[in-house]
């Protein structure tokens, strides 16, 4: 059944992508957006399954990809624990989404490409979930890296899709070459690919030092830094996140999928499968705590100020992120996946929402132009309530009672304070001021995008030229309508997840049924008594994450609805600040500055100087201009006049003469 | 023997007194019959060396043909030949000179080449043939092929002279072989019934 | 005096060369230069049938008649072809004659 669910988008992507244009958009949209409902069907079946079963993991192996000397690198799936979680997730999201899709993309002309895409990148995702070896997860993981490219430029006729669709492959990229030299080091140390040589020989590893450049690194360390720092890119972590705000650029089905959900989430996946190998160097899981709890603080402080409906929610995924590490970093494994399952259904949720407004805005998307939407769209405005209270952890403290952000997110916070790690302390910090900041952003979206009225806040807006002025002013005039059902079912669909799912799931997560679930897919137990210590932190701690989400509420609720001037005068006071924040601390800037301009720079050394000077110089080029010179030369010897050739010809007799009187001639 | 100096002199000098005259002379029709005096005189010295028949042979063709053919075009041909001379004093220096290095260099090799005793000319053994015999002893038998050769030039410098001289005047009648001997009888006969005594 | 071979040769010789200097002087006179050709091609026959007739060869007398006879075909196209040039031009200066310049 493994094999069907892992293949179904394949065969979705191979029929909408090949035969597209002769069955018709109507035909891809209902073939692969069936395709994805049985898979999605069978995932859930696989994952109870495996709940159930008494097996700890299964592998079942499907072909030979390669074998090169000592390298074997099979095609096999392995299901266990951590891949049902996976197989549910992206089937589900991919399903809905598809499902959308058909109703967001009705107008648009290349729909059996945008199907194909989806489809594609789904099978790259289960596949990276499924992988049994570290070489076939970096084919799923290339994958999806492929199909994010294809799908954020998927309007390419647009400049700005393009080059963020170039900025996101090559920011994954330089993770992905940090991953491939970590897959190449445990190779190294290992001798195998495989999953199961890896997990067997990493407690012997621990501690064995490795040299390279001259000095004596921990190997296990490099590797596992190495390995996350392919984690860092494709998470967009701190320092390699600037792609995912410009990822926006894609349809908004693309980011509730991708930038959401799936493929942002696997960094954490992969560094939940090689936990037994992350927990032989306490080193590497300090740097996963110290980067995921920056990313949180940094993503969410600059969420605060967008003006971008989807870039406030892009922020948010980027801190949640940092979320899901600073949980593995603290070891807690399960409840980094366990985030990042419920994440996965509020944060597609509210991009789903989003692009339900969007599209009632006609495709308006500055929060600013909007206002007043929950009397025009209500069902959508319910919605994004949800996903919001999911997303800032609204529950009842002490108990498992709340929506489904409340249990995960909360797990975490308190996870951090319980860690004996040696970053535990600030990444707890962070993630507490980061709880209150998504609070205020969450809450200020749904304030400004439908409480008030339409223009409340156009004052802020940038100055256009006056005959803008009435096109800003007949968008206005329309008034919002809901969308069609088929983008609606999703919504609800996502919002019961949101609603229920920690609820449902916590015990078999992070709770009593921890061993029970998971069956050592991720390193729980052992050493690691994480768990157990989370049940006794202070009341306190337990009680912080609320008390900043009230916070946040508080704040937002005060600027956003009571006292609508709040923000431009908080902005006018702190204009450095506001700025800073604005343009995300100008990262984007620094890595201009530092990287963009040195490599074009470089690019140009090579281009103009090297090939075009050097190589086309002294080869074709050269060769061609020098042998125009000699013929230049040689014309003038053809003069046209026969008098000139009889000359000549006398001449050379005159010299052959001289030549051979002195010379002798041979005997 | 005096007499042979004597007249080996005279021509040589005279051959090459006009071959001055050909090329510096104003009038090209003038340098046409100094070269038709050149060729005499070089007849004139074939005839001292024995070889009588190329002595005539040269009167006949040279003189008799190719320097009427040049006295022709250059009556023909209506040009200004005051202009033709302006490159002369500008080439003469180099001309003179270069003339001068082949002189010198043809000379020393005749005078550097020994010559061989019997080089000095003997008369012909009595009872031999005469020169035009003996060449065409040696001509049609041991050369043929080259005869034939020499022939087949002359066959195409015919053709090439009449290629590229020959062009038919407008409105002259001609015989077109090739059409005459082309014709049907479609085109050339019609049958009519005519009645006795009708006529057509 | 004798008159040997080395008188003849040096004849031809001195008659070659007066055909060089006149192709050299007369380069812009076409006719001047075909007679100069003319020059140089006696003299080349007075050089082989003195050689022919002191080394008692009817070789070289045979090869004079070669000569003879590529003379004449040479000095008949030659003005041929100058005779259609100018029919084309109507003029014989040889410095308009540059078509082929490269």
């Amino acid at each position: 059944m493994v094999e069907a669910i892992v293949l179904l988008p394949l065969i979705g992507f191979l029929i909408a992508g090949a035969l597209g244009p002769w069955i018709g958009a109507r035909n891809c949209e209902l073939v692969t957006t069936g395709l994805l409902a049985v898979a999605c069907f069978f995932g859930w079946i696989v994952f109870f399954q495996v709940a159930a079963s008494e097996v700890h993991y299964y592998v079942v192996p499907f072909t030979n990809w390669f074998t090169v000397g000592k390298l074997a690198v099979p095609w096999a799936f392995r299901v266990d624990a951590l891949t049902g979680v996976m197989l549910v997730v992206v089937t589900t999201v991919s399903f809905l989404v598809h499902l959308y899709s058909i109703g967001y993309m009705a107008e648009d002309p290349g729909r059996p490409r945008f199907f194909s895409y989806l489809s594609l990148f789904t099978f790259a995702m289960l596949m990276l979930a499924t992988a049994d070896n570290l070489v076939q997860l970096f084919f799923g993981w290339e994958g999806v890296g492929l199909a994010s490219y294809l799908l954020i430029g998927f309007w390419y006729e647009r400049p700005s899709a393009n080059a963020a669709a170039v900025k996101a492959f090559i920011v994954n990229r330089i993770g992905d070459f940090g991953f491939a030299l970590g897959i190449f080091l445990t190779f190294q140390l290992v001798g195998s690919v495989s999953f199961d040589s890896i997990f067997a020989a990493a407690p012997a590893l621990a501690g064995k030092p490795i040299h390279i450049f001259g000095a004596d690194w921990d190997a296990v360390t490099l590797a596992c830094l190495l390995l996350f720092m392919g984690a860092m890119g494709k998470s967009a972590q701190f320092l390699l996140h600037t792609w995912l705000p410009d990822a926006m650029e894609g349809p908004t089905p693309v980011s509730a999928l991708i930038h959401a959900a799936t493929m942002v989430t696997a960094g954490v996946f992969m560094v939940a499968r090689l936990s037994p190998l992350f927990e032989q160097s306490p080193a590497a899981l300090n740097v996963v705590m110290i980067v995921g709890a920056t990313t949180a603080f940094f993503a969410a402080t600059v969420g605060l100020v967008q003006n971008d409906i989807k870039r406030v929610i892009a922020y948010s995924t980027c801190s949640q992120l940092g979320y899901m590490f600073v949980g593995l970093g603290a070891g807690g494994y399960s409840l980094g996946i366990f985030h990042l399952f419920t994440h996965a259904f509020f944060k597609a949720l509210l991009f789903l929402g989003a692009g339900s407004v969007i599209q009632a805005m006609h495709h308006e998307q500055d929060m600013r132009r909007m206002g007043g939407l929950k009397d025009e769209i209500p069902f959508t405005f319910w919605m994004m309530v949800i996903g919001t209270l999911a997303l800032t952890g609204v529950g009842l403290p002490f108990t498992s009672l709340g929506f489904a952000g409340y249990v995960s997110k909360d797990a975490i916070i308190e996870a951090t304070y319980a860690s004996t790690r040696g970053a535990a302390s600030y990444a707890f910090l962070c993630v507490v001021v980061a709880a209150a900041f998504t609070s205020f952003y969450s809450w200020r979206l749904v304030f400004m995008t439908f409480f008030g009225h339409r223009g409340d806040w156009a004052a802020s807006l940038p100055h256009v030229a006056h005959d803008d002025h009435g096109h800003g002013d007949a968008h206005g005039d329309h008034p919002a309508h809901e969308s069609p059902n088929v983008m609606l079912i999703p919504l609800a669909a996502l919002a019961v997840g949101a609603a229920f799912a920690g609820m449902i799931f916590k015990s078999w997560f992070i709770g009593g049924g921890v061993e029970w679930f998971w069956k050592g897919a991720v390193a729980i137990g052992g050493d690691n008594k994480l768990l157990e210590n989370m049940e006794h932190v202070p009341w306190l701690v337990s009680l912080m994450p609320t008390i900043m989400m009230l916070g946040g509420l508080g704040l937002a609720y005060s600027m956003y609805v009571v006292d609508k001037s709040l923000p431009a005068k908080l902005a006018d006071a702190n204009p450095l600040l506001y700025r800073f924040l604005l343009n995300k601390w100008y990262f984007d800037e620094i890595y201009d500055f530092l990287f963009v301009r040195p490599a074009f720079w470089i690019g140009r050394l090579f281009w103009k100087g090297g090939d075009g000077a050097i190589i086309d110089g002294l080869g074709p080029d050269g060769v061609s201009a020098r042998v125009l010179d000699v013929t230049r030369g040689a014309i003038r010897l053809q003069s046209g006049y026969i008098y000139h050739y009889a000359f000549a010809m006398l001449l050379g007799v005159a010299v052959f003469v001289t030549w051979y009187l002195f010379q002798g001639v041979a005997r | 023997m005096y007499g042979e100096a004597f007249f080996f002199w005279v021509f040589a000098l005279v051959l090459t007194a006009s071959a001055l005259a050909v090329i510096f002379a104003r009038n090209p029709v003038h340098s046409v019959l100094f070269l038709i005096l050149a060729f005499v005189n070089a007849a004139g010295l074939f005839l001292l060396l024995g070889a009588e028949f190329l002595a005539m042979i040269l009167v006949v063709v040279y003189v008799g043909a190719v320097a009427v053919l040049f006295l022709f075009v250059v009556m023909m041909l209506d040009v200004d030949f005051v202009e033709l001379r302006q490159g002369f004093v500008r080439y003469l220096p180099i001309g003179l000179l270069i003339a001068l290095i082949v002189m010198l260099e043809l000379g020393s090799v005749a005078y550097d080449w020994a010559v061989s005793p019997v080089a000095a000319r003997a008369a012909s053994p009595a009872g031999s043939v005469s020169n035009t015999v003996a060449l065409g002893r040696v001509l049609y038998t041991q050369y043929a092929y080259f005869f034939q050769a020499a022939g087949l030039v002359l066959l195409t410098a015919m053709i090439g002279a009449i290629v590229l001289t020959l062009h038919h005047k407008v409105g002259v009648k001609r015989q077109d072989v090739a059409v005459q001997v082309g014709r049907a009888r479609e085109a050339a006969v019609e049958m009519r019934k005519v009645a006795s005594r009708a006529g057509i | 005096m004798v008159v040997s071979l080395p008188h003849y040769v040096t004849l031809a010789a001195i008659v070659f060369t007066i055909g060089v200097a006149g192709i050299i002087l007369n380069h812009k006179n076409i006719i001047i230069i075909l007679m100069s050709v003319e020059l140089i091609l006696l003299a080349v026959n007075i050089n082989l049938v003195a050689f022919s007739a002191y080394s008692r060869d009817l070789t070289g007398q045979v090869f004079a008649l070669m000569i003879l006879t590529v003379a004449a075909a040479e000095a008949a196209i030659g003005l041929a072809i100058l005779v259609a040039f100018y029919r084309n031009r109507a003029s014989i200066a040889v410095e308009d004659i540059n078509s082929l310049k490269g």
